[in-house]
């Protein structure tokens, strides 16, 4: 057993783990938190996708050890409580998922990659998550979804989501036709 | 998927990993992204009883100048490699290899040296450095050498590297302004190259096309000699032996190292 000390989600932690304890195993099992998705477990598909120190990793192919002394954030710890980032609400507000498996690493994927590139095209967008994959959606909302947030539009957190009260909210961001082939329409 | 146990040791320095690479020998692995290493340990294909993690050590980091050459740190990770100024300036292919290395995330994670010392002919940056003619740095007990890329790659997975060495840094020659080309066919987005080709200044390398990244010299020699692209590319397959696998045949890698180097040198004329 080894010591690992680091931050999760803003909180300092220590804890006694095996040296071949994987990253994804820490924060699911020791930590208990679920987001991050062991997927594919090969390093592909990106599902256990979180953030170290600020940047996007695989944590089925870290292990615990190599995160001790550095900060790592995971979906759970990207807003406060009860509140969404806006890179969460756009992926809601565009419909960027089905079954939801993907979701937590293609958002902290797309956190960092707005982090590296904060105003991407979609040709950018789609090479920044090629380390994801979704196999419901065919990724058009995802990219839709990454590109509002990147536009701040990416809809008003869910408290004040009533149309038109702010005007902020650019077209992609209202009651979006989602059956437009590639185009958006608004309809509220 | 869980790996074999083992022990894990953070090295403080350069000098500290040697020390242990000493200390324990044949059992010890190095570990610096893991991007190769920990895939490999989580199939049990390696099970080392002592893991030597260098990711944080001193003096391995960062990108400099020397006069002609830019010396580049083992732990340099590829997305800092394709980023830096200073390389895409003066190595412009490298920083453009380091960007086509699995994806982003990978790119966080793993290293220049991790790469080059895993030696996969399928991989990107072990080609670059064999096309730009660069070197590789050894730390051992009794000193540093330098091995050129030519000399490095000895077999498939295998590398000049004595027992109890350490790859520290990567030297590659400075050509601002020299246009190059690369190519790399592959099946999906991030993946290894089926064939990849590299170019610049009268070299050539070729990906995939043998148990190492070789030289295309058949082709070099006609480019040197007045051959147009064209009759270059058509010797590109000269004195090379490509595997077969799920991928590709022979015969489809061989086409694909003609076209593939045509494409390149194209890319520079």
């Amino acid at each position: 057993m080894m010591q690992v000390e680091l931050t999760v989600n803003g909180e300092r932690r220590s804890d006694d783990v095996e040296p071949r304890l994987l990253l994804v195993h820490y924060l699911r099992e020791v930590c208990g938190l679920r987001a991050a998705n062991i997927g594919c477990d090969t390093t592909s598909c990106g599902a256990c996708t979180v953030l170290l120190n600020g940047e996007s990793v695989k944590s089925c192919t870290m292990l615990a050890a190599q995160a001790s002394g550095q900060d790592v954030v995971t979906a759970e710890g990207l807003a406060p409580a009860g509140e969404l980032h806006p890179v969460q609400q756009a992926f809601r507000a565009e419909h960027g998922l089905q079954c939801g498996f993907c979701t937590p690493g293609m958002v902290m994927a797309a956190v960092s990659l707005l982090r590296e590139n904060p105003s991407p095209t979609e040709e950018q967008v789609r090479e920044g998550l090629e380390g994801n994959l979704c196999r419901c959606t065919g990724y058009h909302n995802i990219v839709r979804a990454v590109l509002a947030a990147a536009r701040g539009s990416g809809g008003r957190p869910p408290m004040a989501s009533t149309a038109g009260a702010s005007g902020e909210s650019a077209p992609l961001a209202g009651t979006a036709g989602q059956h437009a082939n590639g185009q958006t329409e608004v309809t509220a | 998927m869980i790996p074999a146990p083992f022990d894990y040791v953070a090295a403080s320095s350069a000098a500290h990993a040697i020390e242990l690479l000493g200390e324990y020998g044949d059992d010890a692995k190095v570990l610096a992204g893991g991007h190769s290493l920990l895939p490999m340990m989580k199939l049990r294909l390696a099970a080392p009883a002592v893991l030597i993690d260098i990711a944080r050590a001193d003096g391995l980091a960062g990108i400099s100048v020397d006069d002609g050459e830019l010396v580049i740190g083992a732990i340099t990770r590829h997305a800092d490699l394709a980023a830096s100024a200073l390389v895409r300036a003066d190595a412009p292919l490298l920083a453009h290899a380091a960007s086509l290395v699995g994806d982003p995330q990978i790119r966080h994670r793993g290293t220049i040296g991790g790469s080059l010392a895993h030696a996969d002919p399928a991989a990107d940056l072990p080609l670059a450095l064999v096309a730009l003619g660069g070197s590789v740095e050894l730390a051992g007990p009794g000193g540093t050498r330098q091995v050129a890329a030519d000399d490095f790659f000895v077999g498939f997975f295998e590398t000049a590297l004595a027992e109890g060495e350490l790859l520290t840094a990567v030297r590659v020659p400075r050509r601002p302004g020299v246009p190059w080309g690369y190519e790399k066919f592959v099946r999906r987005a991030n993946d290894w190259a089926i064939v990849g080709v590299a170019a610049i200044d009268g070299r050539i390398a070729l990906a995939n096309m043998g148990p190492v990244p070789l030289r295309a010299r058949a082709a070099e020699d006609a480019l040197a000699a007045g051959a147009t692209n064209a009759e270059a590319a058509r010797l590109a397959v000269d004195g090379t032996s490509p595997g077969e696998d799920i991928h590709a045949d022979r015969a489809f890698r061989e086409h694909l190292a003609r076209v593939l180097t045509r494409r390149a040198l194209k890319q520079i004329s």
